[in-house]
């Protein structure tokens, strides 16, 4: 069991390794380095002389990488070029506001989709399953900054509920965010409420039809003990997985999300910092984001094994 | 004689199959509905071009901001340009850029799938931990990156957005030749003394066409979620191209009174992916392949 997750953590880091192999060689490769990017027309004489030794690109790519990857390693990433401090400094303030819209999505999402999933299923091809499918199809087939679009044109807009965009400085405090996080947080966990409802809608629907579920209705066991004991703890384990993969994959969503509502969060700093043609933090950010990635699904993993006992012991014979 | 009879007979079946699964698509209302919207959309594309009745790049600034009328279906945006030509030609620069990218997907994804899943060992471990790798970093990252050096012109797009979505395709495409390799007609052919490449051409591919097609429809969609996002970032083509993404975020600014220039493009891009989606739903059911488990990678 240990050296099955010692595995995975390493497999997981060999991963996180070649991102920064990719994004290192990407940079290298694509035409431009970091400073004639960054400078443009200035890219000559002392500016482009300065931004060089500073970067130190005039030492051999393989050396600079190695150098690079001790720091990151140890938690530094180095120089922006367009804030001029250091991108942990650029860093902190996001970081912490996309976590806090990240898990404040996650936490009504995961139980809304937990409970949506499931009386879809139960309630197969009825009218309850007919009118929330439908309305999932639409909200994940929908690109993100449409449907955040839309939430501003009719609840900001036309309604005059709510702020249409998030007009707070990067380093506002926590009670500042949530104020204005209320339609960013409804764009963003209908998409991943939708995906994750639908599978555990379709992994209810798999157990029920299972043989020890006609065997706990054959026995006699009440519908509602039989759904909770026998059937959603078998359904909601391989859902694990696929929960982490959608989350992992809406990463990518999250930072079109932020652009619409004007968050300052990481995505955001993703396109300004690509904007601004500032390498090191796009190298830093790519960096950061896989290691999300990787970590999600580590934890949903190292999950499913602990919490699966028959996978356990298969694993181990193996 | 007789070879070119059986030939025939092959091909005949062949569309006849296609049709047939066609049929199986449009037998439930969802895929009916899905098969329509795609059909609707691509004959437009396809006519966009002779039917639309004012110029996408003519700029005028006596009719700014018009509501919808006679003259101007869906009403005018912030240049005076006439929202109705530019939301159908709109969709012509999507599906365009989409299809061929779609093409480029499935080609380096099923050929280094299938590749993968043949040779096996070594390389195969190698090559998938490269493409996880490539998996973990957030598509947008990637593809922002790409464009902002190498420039956002559809010779640049289409192969980036093929090489980007063709990674998932490798998984299944491997996954899929792991099924058919241990199957005795392998055996079979290998034993008969055929050459690698006909075992691959006419045993494997044949069986993992199907799976690999499924996948490629779902990328289809994912595709112009991330195309159309690319371009509402300012990252897709560049303007006065006619594209929905820039639309949306060109008309955004000024939806509060101007909201017919915002609405005529989310209805052109939200119904071509619906239409899309429930089409490769359809197409999957009728080939019998579930992804109803399958998370969007």
């Amino acid at each position: 069991m240990l050296l099955l997750i010692l595995k995975r953590i390493g497999l997981g880091l060999i991963t996180l390794f070649i991102v920064s192999l990719i994004t290192f060689v990407g940079v290298e490769v694509l035409p431009g380095d970091a400073c004639t990017t960054y400078l443009e027309r200035e890219a000559y004489g002392a500016a482009l002389d300065a931004c060089i030794k500073r970067l130190g690109l005039d030492i051999p790519a393989y050396e600079r990488y190695l150098g690079w990857a001790s720091n990151v390693v140890r938690g530094d990433f180095g120089y922006s070029l367009s804030g001029e401090m250091p991108i942990n400094e650029v860093l902190g303030p996001r970081v912490k506001n996309s976590l806090v819209l990240a898990s404040v999505s996650i936490l009504i999402g995961i139980p809304l989709a937990i409970i949506l999933g499931i009386i879809t299923a139960l309630w197969r091809d009825k009218l309850p399953d007919i009118v929330i499918s439908t309305i999932t199809i639409f909200s994940m087939t929908i690109p993100e900054f449409i449907s955040a679009t839309l939430l501003i044109l009719i609840v900001a807009i036309w309604l005059g509920w709510l702020p249409g965009i998030v007009i707070i400085p990067s380093d506002a405090t926590f009670y500042e965010l949530l104020s204005n996080i209320i339609l960013p947080v409804v764009a963003i966990s209908m998409i991943m409420t939708a995906h994750m409802a639908r599978m555990v809608r379709s992994s209810v629907i798999q157990v029920m039809a299972s043989d020890y579920v006609q065997m706990a209705i054959l026995k006699g066991v009440p519908y509602w003990k039989m759904v909770f004991r026998h059937v959603l703890p078998n359904a909601l384990l391989p859902a694990i997985n696929v929960v982490a993969l959608t989350i992992a994959w809406l990463l990518g969503g999250v930072v079109v999300t932020e652009v619409v509502f004007n968050y300052p969060g990481l995505g955001r700093l993703v396109i300004e910092s690509i904007s601004n043609r500032d390498l090191p933090v796009v190298q830093a950010l790519a960096i950061i984001l896989a290691s999300i990635y990787v970590g999600i699904n580590l934890i949903a993993d190292l999950m499913t094994l602990m919490l699966n006992p028959r996978l356990k012991s298969l694993q181990i014979r193996k | 004689m007789k070879s070119n009879l059986i030939t025939e007979d092959k091909q005949k079946s062949k569309l006849e199959k296609a049709f047939e699964i066609l049929k199986t698509m449009a037998s439930k209302p969802s895929g009916l509905i899905g098969l329509t919207i795609v059909l609707f959309h691509v004959v437009l594309a396809l006519i966009s071009p002779y039917i639309a009745p004012y110029d996408y790049k003519a700029i005028s600034p006596n009719t700014m901001l018009l509501a919808p009328s006679v003259e101007h279906w869906f009403g005018t945006d912030s240049l005076g340009r006439d929202v109705f030509t530019r939301t159908i030609l709109g969709g012509r620069t999507a599906l365009t850029v989409t299809f061929f990218g779609s093409l480029i997907a499935l080609l380096w994804g099923g050929l280094l799938g299938i590749f993968c899943g043949l040779v096996g060992g070594k390389i195969d471990d190698v090559v998938m931990r490269v493409v996880d790798a490539f998996l973990s970093i957030p598509w947008i990252l990637a593809m922002l990156l790409i464009v902002s050096l190498l420039g956002t012109s559809t010779e640049v797009l289409i192969p980036a957005l093929g090489f980007f979505y063709g990674k998932g395709i490798v998984r299944v495409a491997r996954a899929a030749t792991h099924d058919v390799i241990a199957k005795d007609f392998i055996v079979s052919a290998k034993a008969r003394g055929h050459s690698n490449m006909s075992i691959i051409w006419n045993e494997i591919i044949p069986n993992v066409r199907d799976a690999i097609l499924v996948e490629g429809a779902m990328r289809w969609s994912w595709m112009l979620l991330g195309f159309s996002s690319l371009s509402f970032l300012g990252f897709g083509v560049s303007p006065p191209t006619p594209d929905w993404g820039l639309m949306i975020s060109n008309a955004r600014g000024l939806m509060s009174f101007a909201y017919w220039s915002v609405i005529a493009p989310i209805v052109g891009l939200s119904s071509l992916i619906i239409g899309i989606n429930l089409t490769a739903d359809a197409f999957a059911k009728a080939l019998g392949i579930d992804r109803s488990t399958k998370a969007p990678v």
